[in-house]
């Protein structure tokens, strides 16, 4: 078999099982998945950048918090019906990376790390400051009457699955065609030596603010989809450890894999849960985790994976 | 009170302020300067400082000064060799490359932080100053066409905070004889200027960051432990002297030492008068934004030399 029809039969199973699971899961563990496929998205959105770009960005929680704003304060003041507000979720992660890129992303290296914090810090700050509207960390919620997409109830648990894999599927295949596309290709030559990709002739600056937008308006959209799905719009999903997480679940995935975001989200996910039966101090975990994976496991589980045994992986 | 006195006031405790952040801010410019990495950790183990002088001044008992004189002392040194050991495990293994030390630095922000979570408690407790005298300060007024003195209501500092001030002028005298008068020092300056030759030259480079780590993490302890009087320990308040930190190393230009100090009273100066006048919020999100985008437009920092 080709490999393309591998990667396709892999990536298309996956999305069958993720289907076929909804009937099979207890309502405990379907709710889980629901929401780790929303943050799987983000995660997808967030490789884009750090995992095929090579662009380590510590304030995706900005683009995160922009969409669920975007789509949580056009419900609550200015009465849209949630097709619409996903779009302004939408229009707002196009908006604010495009500025955050054009401004960050005339530094490299630690110095693009420190300004992407600092901007989202900013973010997380405004959020509180303007608590009239937003209702700085308390947050708001999305009534059940506000969240009905063409007369589809989102609070309902099985159309709420629905749409995460809805999001999750086209995440995934945006991820792997552009991967495929030569646009995704210069990104990853990109990452591995700049300057010679210079050389031949290409538009650095353009190709890394094209992976910003990308990047940034996925992290986006599963803010907004985040927010009507679950129904609440709060300013601590805007603040750094927000940011941390999907830096986590990819490096934990894998970097510059279609599937590590994923597989690092579901790993993470189930390890907070559980742990969280043990202790209140859960970030311990992230921490831990953290440590260990620059250490022993700096490719991820299937950057492992794909150096061991699947070559062919995208 | 007026304008005067209120002002007066306001520089007064930024001049506190401003002494902590030189400290703190002077751990991290040293270890990016001669290390070349970004430790998030660094609020941390300013947080460790704090809490490890509440337990120190509640075990001792007694006199208040007696328990803050040996947490001035220990508190620090404890700090630093938790850096040291934290180096040797994690920051060498990775070959101090800078991406991964910040992924690295991160996870141990959450593994200390959690740590003292679990054992300290969300609880914030207080230290007792070892001496707290009020001072009242007087001021000037025209009355009748001569200058008279007199004491407003409300204008007083103690004698605790102008130590602060002193303390840290004198600790940031010592790192400056220590880098530029002695033998260490010199090891110290000649691994930031070229890693690789000082390595030839057979100085122990991972020993030298291993005490360079581990000088900048008790800095910012004894930095927790001078404020700790003041403020109280808590197990999140490394977030706040993290941000200003990198704030005070930008703007004074990355591993630059002196320029560090200058922004460090510049920015804890304005803060604390910026914040009489403005919501903290909104001063907080100004003074966030600026810094970025001085580090979009100016990388060197303001006081930085540019390299090529």
């Amino acid at each position: 078999m080709t490999a393309t029809g591998k990667i396709l039969l892999l990536h298309g199973g996956l999305l069958c099982v993720l289907f076929a699971l909804q009937f099979v899961l207890p309502a405990y563990h379907h709710g889980n998945l629901a929401r780790i496929m929303v943050l799987a998205s983000y995660a997808v959105g967030y490789n884009i950048l750090f995992g095929y770009t090579g662009l380590l960005s510590l304030g995706h929680a900005l683009f995160f918090g922009a969409g669920m704003y975007g789509m949580g304060l056009s419900i609550q003041h200015l009465g849209f019906s949630p097709a619409p507000a996903l779009l302004a979720g939408l229009i707002a992660g196009v908006a604010v990376s495009t500025i955050i890129g054009l401004l960050a992303l005339r530094t490299v290296g630690v110095a693009f790390m420190i300004v992407t914090l600092m901007f989202a810090q900013a973010g997380y700050l405004t959020v509180l400051y303007f608590v009239d509207w937003t209702r700085g960390d308390e947050g708001f919620v999305i009534q059940q009457a506000q969240r009905i997409l063409w007369g589809i109830d989102l609070s309902d648990p099985s159309n709420r699955y629905f749409a995460a894999l809805l999001l999750f599927s086209i995440s995934l295949l945006i991820s792997l065609w552009l991967v495929r596309r030569p646009f995704g290709k210069t990104l990853v030559a990109i990452r591995e030596n700049e300057e010679r990709v210079r050389m031949l002739g290409y538009d650095i600056q353009a190709h890394k603010l094209g992976a910003v937008v990308i990047s940034g308006t996925i992290a986006a959209v599963s803010g907004a989809v985040y927010g009507l799905l679950f129904g609440y719009v709060g300013a601590s999903f805007t603040a750094v450890p927000h940011s941390i997480l999907p830096l986590l679940y990819v490096l934990l995935g894998g970097t510059g894999t279609v599937l590590g975001p994923f597989v690092g989200t579901v790993f993470m996910f189930y390890l907070i849960d559980l742990s969280s039966g043990i202790t209140t101090a859960h970030m311990l975990i992230a921490g831990v985790v953290l440590v260990a994976v620059t250490l022993f496991a700096p490719q991820g589980l299937v950057g492992e994976l794909r150096r061991r045994l699947w070559r062919w992986l995208p | 009170m007026e304008l005067g006195p209120y002002l007066l006031l306001a520089t007064l405790e930024g001049a506190v302020m401003a002494s902590v952040l030189a400290l703190t801010a002077v751990g991290l410019s040293l270890v990016f300067g001669v290390m070349r990495v970004v430790n998030i950790a660094h609020g941390e183990f300013y947080m460790l400082g704090a809490v490890f002088a509440w337990y120190i001044a509640h075990w001792m008992g007694g006199h208040p000064a007696l328990g803050f004189a040996v947490a001035l002392v220990v508190a620090p040194l404890v700090v630093g060799a938790i850096a040291v050991a934290a180096d040797m495990t994690i920051l060498k293994r990775v070959s101090y490359d800078p991406e991964r030390t910040i992924v690295a630095t991160i996870g141990l922000l959450y593994i200390i932080q959690q740590l003292t979570l679990m054992g300290y408690g969300p609880e914030a407790r207080p230290v007792a100053p070892p001496f707290n005298t009020r001072l009242a300060l007087p001021w000037f007024e025209f009355k009748d066409g001569a200058l008279s003195m007199y004491w407003p209501w409300g204008l007083s500092t103690t004698s605790y905070k102008l130590a602060v001030i002193g303390a840290a002028i004198v600790v940031l005298l010592g790192v400056w004889a220590m880098m530029a008068r002695t033998r260490i020092g010199l090891l110290m300056r000649a691994t930031q200027q070229d890693r690789d030759m000082a390595q030839a030259f057979g100085i122990p480079v991972e020993r030298v960051y291993a005490l360079v780590f581990g000088i900048g993490a008790g800095l910012a302890a004894l930095a927790a432990v001078l404020i700790v009087p003041i403020q109280q320990a808590h197990y999140l308040m490394g977030a706040d002297p993290l941000l200003l930190a990198f704030i005070v190393v930008i703007i004074g230009g990355l591993g630059s030492l002196p320029g560090t100090v200058v922004a460090a009273i510049l920015i804890g100066l304005s803060d604390g008068i910026i914040s009489v006048f403005f919501s903290p919020t909104l001063a907080k999100i100004l003074a966030t934004l600026l810094v970025a985008l001085v580090l979009v437009f100016r990388p060197q920092g303001l006081f930085g030399a540019r390299r090529s």
